[in-house]
């Protein structure tokens, strides 16, 4: 344990931009964590007196039409759309890379069926997708996850396809089967994790999309409802006030969620360097 | 040569330091040597000596965390280390030419080799758009390749190892350079490759005059095509001298353990390493438990009219059979027979080479006996049983799996990067002996661990963390954790440096007589192979071309195959040197 810190700081001091995406992590994790706890006001509390006032003092973020504290919800919004994405990358993770790594181990039929399914979803647009889903579901937050796991499966099917392809016939495989191991053996405990350092990577950019497709997803209305906070929502509902100049509503809730797909973005390297056992020393 | 007043090449005190994540380590060390005109020096040391950053550092083709910290390198009265880039780019290729390790990653993948000799010759100018094919034309067929035309328009992948490296020299020397830099242009290729290429290089070195820098790891091939040699350890220059001189009269231990630890066509495994006691001691007593065993009569396996058939075309895929159009595979012209009936004997306790170039078949032939691998008809009966009627997929699963183990070649390759020296061994204990962790399990992989002489401390140990030596001896411990009864070693020093190979070498012996193991040597190497085994087996294009004991077989090879393979190893050969010396 004491290894992996020291391993983490040299990544950390070795690339500043690493260092300031993981700062940022640390900060959306934390809002996400703490929320409501450190919001100056109640993200729900409307005030008739104070509504659609400018970014103050009292009100950094400025308020809404219904005069609830913007930088309150932009906060405490963080939860839930962390929450969404992550979700949605954990479920496609685990689902795509295990469908991947059976493609790419198995070749043949199994290989041509998980392509041709992967191909499918691919060109399917999100957001039918996700009305689909909906429609025949329920408009519910945990069906917005699905639509969004599904959407990204391919990617780590891919990925998870490729990398253990290249390495079904190395020497540690051959090895492994010498030793005894079976072929399901062999695909979990000798390829599996070898195809992790590349899926880290295509996690952390995937967290940002995944973040950006359930806010677009909320924009137009899918899953989350209204009052709850969520950087889509918000963006949407500050839309209609742009053109009477109450920039304020949609700046900031697009503000934060920029960062947020920024910072996943960045952090895509820093992640491969921490779990890529040869980058240890 | 050597008494020309102003080398041709000078480097002298030259040191270069690579900034790292663990601070500054200095790869070279007041590095000195000349060189003069038309002279092919040898620069041999092990991997880590700092022979390719020297020559990489002359060419200035330095990575950019190297840095040159000290001294100089003069070329025919120009400073190089002060040099411009634009002024080395001008001497590179034009004066100073290079030939890379691998010809095939080199090359440029997707124009063909033709015009790849064109684009240097027009980059040097030293060809216009009017001449340059025929300038190109001519340089192939001044490498010896057959029917340059047609080969002009060939891509790389369509040509072999060998005639990729003819390319890359025809590239090398297509501006008539006046010194070329080779670093290890033979390794990877078979020995009668290496052959060929080595006597066009030197054919053409001496027609033109041309000084080489000739960088390897083989003290044999050194000794054969060079005037002098540098010895390098670790980013120092041992020493330098005459072949003839370094080799009967070597001063540094270094360079003496090198030469020891080289298999030359005389040489005994015990020789190769300063004497430990351990070895000499016992082998008087393996020799006739040997004996003993052969007398038994039943032999461990016996492989009968094996034959592995490969379809032609392996591009059908998992597409193709999906939409139902497997049967385009079944149509395919003749099959290719990787293997084709070969027979023979292993007795138990018996260590038999299998020695070929690539392609030969031996590779193939040791994975069908490792059951890896399904043959298409013939059969393998290991202690009187037929197991190459069970299919590869559910071998895994029989006792008979723990009585057949494998050396892999490439020890990195073979050492899952994710698992330490300690799971690596642990898993055959685990799989087959059932092993379920715990005191038992470790008390046998450190066992294990000193078995083969790899420090325990180390078992904790990711591959990357572990010297290619130690690597090696990881999977040897894999190996024979389950105590197999025929051991098969697929080249398993290729890939390490002489002095471990001859390391290793040694431990397999012990371990042979110490467990009572019969082992199939696999090797391209017929010295290495005679240092082990008692009989050999010499397989060429998937056929047996001759079978016999070791020694004999070096000394007097009946089949004209067997013959151009055992000339065609490079060794230190002092009658050879006076008779090219003469002319």
């Amino acid at each position: 344990m004491a290894s992996f810190f020291k391993h983490l700081r040299y990544i950390l001091t070795e690339n500043p931009v690493t260092l300031v995406a993981g700062s940022l992590f640390m900060l959306f994790v934390l809002l996400a964590i703490l929320g409501p706890a450190i919001a100056p006001y109640d993200h729900l509390a409307s005030n008739g007196e104070r509504t659609l006032q400018a970014p103050s003092w009292a009100h950094w973020f400025g308020t809404d039409q219904l005069g609830r504290d913007v930088l309150s919800r932009v906060i405490v919004a963080t939860r839930l759309d962390l929450a969404i994405a992550a979700a949605a990358v954990a479920l496609s993770f685990g689902i795509g890379s295990v469908l991947g790594a059976a493609a790419g181990f198995y070749g043949r039929w199994v290989d041509g069926v998980v392509g041709r399914i992967s191909d499918t979803v691919m060109a399917f647009p999100l957001f039918v997708l996700a009305m689909g889903i909906v429609a025949a579901l329920g408009n519910t937050v945990e069906n917005i996850v699905y639509a969004t796991a599904i959407i990204n499966l391919p990617f780590y099917a891919r990925v998870a396809r490729a990398e253990v392809n290249i390495r079904r016939n190395a020497g540690f495989v051959q090895a492994a089967r010498l030793s005894g191991n079976g072929d399901v053996r062999i695909l979990l405990t000798q390829l599996y994790p070898n195809v992790l350092p590349p899926l880290m990577v295509q996690v952390s950019l995937n967290m940002g999309w995944a973040i950006l497709n359930a806010a677009g997803l909320s924009f137009i209305g899918l899953g989350v409802r209204p009052p709850t906070a969520e950087w889509g929502i918000m963006v949407a509902e500050g839309a209609t006030y742009i053109v009477s100049g109450e920039w304020w509503l949609a700046l900031f809730p697009g503000a934060a969620l920029m960062l947020a797909v920024f910072c996943f973005n960045l952090l895509g390297d820093g992640l491969r360097d921490l779990v890529d056992p040869l980058r240890r020393t | 040569m050597t008494d020309t007043p102003l080398p041709f090449l000078s480097v002298s005190d030259l040191s270069v330091e690579f900034r790292t994540r663990g601070g500054v380590v200095r790869a070279l060390h007041d590095v000195s040597m000349h060189l003069a005109k038309g002279e092919i020096l040898g620069v041999v040391g092990e991997s880590g000596s700092g022979k390719s950053v020297t020559a990489y550092t002359v060419t200035g083709l330095l990575d950019a965390a190297g840095r040159i910290a000290g001294g100089r390198t003069v070329y025919d009265g120009i400073d190089l280390t002060g040099a411009t880039e634009a002024q080395r780019r001008e001497l590179r290729g034009g004066e100073i030419s290079m030939i890379f390790q691998n010809p095939r990653a080199a090359l440029n993948p997707i124009r063909a080799v033709g015009r790849q000799i064109e684009d240097v010759l027009r980059e040097h100018a030293s060809a216009t758009r009017q001449n340059a094919k025929a300038r190109a034309i001519e340089m192939l067929k001044r490498v010896k390749i057959v029917d340059p035309e047609r080969r002009y328009h060939s891509y790389p992948f369509e040509l072999s190892g060998g005639m990729c490296q003819r390319v890359m020299i025809a590239i090398a020397l297509a501006c008539r350079p006046r010194l070329l830099i080779a670093d290890e242009p033979t390794t990877g290729l078979d020995v009668t490759t290496q052959k060929a290429t080595m006597d066009l290089m030197t054919e053409l070195a001496r027609e033109r005059d041309m000084a080489v820098l000739l960088i390897t790891h083989d003290l044999g091939l050194a000794a054969q095509y060079c005037n002098r040699i540098v010895v390098m350890q670790t980013g120092r220059v041992v020493e330098a001298g005459a072949v003839r001189d370094l080799f009967t009269r070597p001063e540094h231990p270094y360079t003496k353990g090198l030469i020891a630890a080289s298999p030359g066509p005389h040489s005994r495994l015990q020789d190769l390493t300063p004497a430990t006691g351990e070895t000499a001691a016992t082998a008087a007593v393996s020799a006739s438990r040997a004996v003993l065993e052969h007398m038994d009569g039943r032999p461990l396996l016996k492989v009968t009219d094996l034959v592995k058939e490969y379809p032609q075309s392996a591009l059908v895929g998992g597409f193709a059979s999906l939409l139902g159009r497997g049967k385009a595979a079944e149509e395919a012209p003749a099959a290719f027979r990787a293997v084709d009936g070969i027979s023979f004997q292993v007795m138990p306790g018996e260590s038999v080479g299998l020695v070929g170039e690539s392609g030969c078949g031996k590779s193939t032939t040791s994975s069908m006996i490792t059951r890896l691998l399904d043959l298409t008809s013939g059969s393998i009966e290991f202690d009187g049983e037929d197991i190459g009627a069970i299919p590869a997929k559910n071998f895994a699963r029989l006792p008979q799996r723990r009585a057949i183990q494998m050396v892999f070649q490439d020890p990195t390759d073979s050492l899952n990067p994710r698992f330490s020296a300690f799971d690596a061994i642990a898993d055959p204990l685990r799989r087959l002996d059932g092993m379920r962790g715990g005191a038992e399990l470790r008390a046998r992989v450190e066992e294990l661990a000193r078995q083969v002489g790899l420090p325990v401390d180390l078992l904790g140990r990711l591959p990357h963390q572990l010297s290619g030596g130690q690597k090696a001896r990881v999977g040897i411990a894999r190996a024979i954790a389950v105590k197999p009864r025929l051991l098969i070693l697929d080249e398993p020093t290729s890939a390490l440096d002489v002095s471990v190979q001859a390391v290793v070498l040694q431990l397999l012996d012990r371990l042979r007589r110490e467990l009572g193991m019969a082992y199939i040597f696999v090797s391209h190497d017929l010295n290495v192979v005679r240092l082990l085994c008692e009989r050999v087996i010499v397989m060429n294009r998937g056929r047996i071309v001759e079978e016999g004991e070791a020694d004999a077989i070096l000394r007097d090879p009946r089949d004209s195959y067997t013959r151009t393979l055992v000339q065609a190893i490079p060794h230190f050969d002092p009658e050879a040197m006076e008779r090219s010396a003469a002319v």
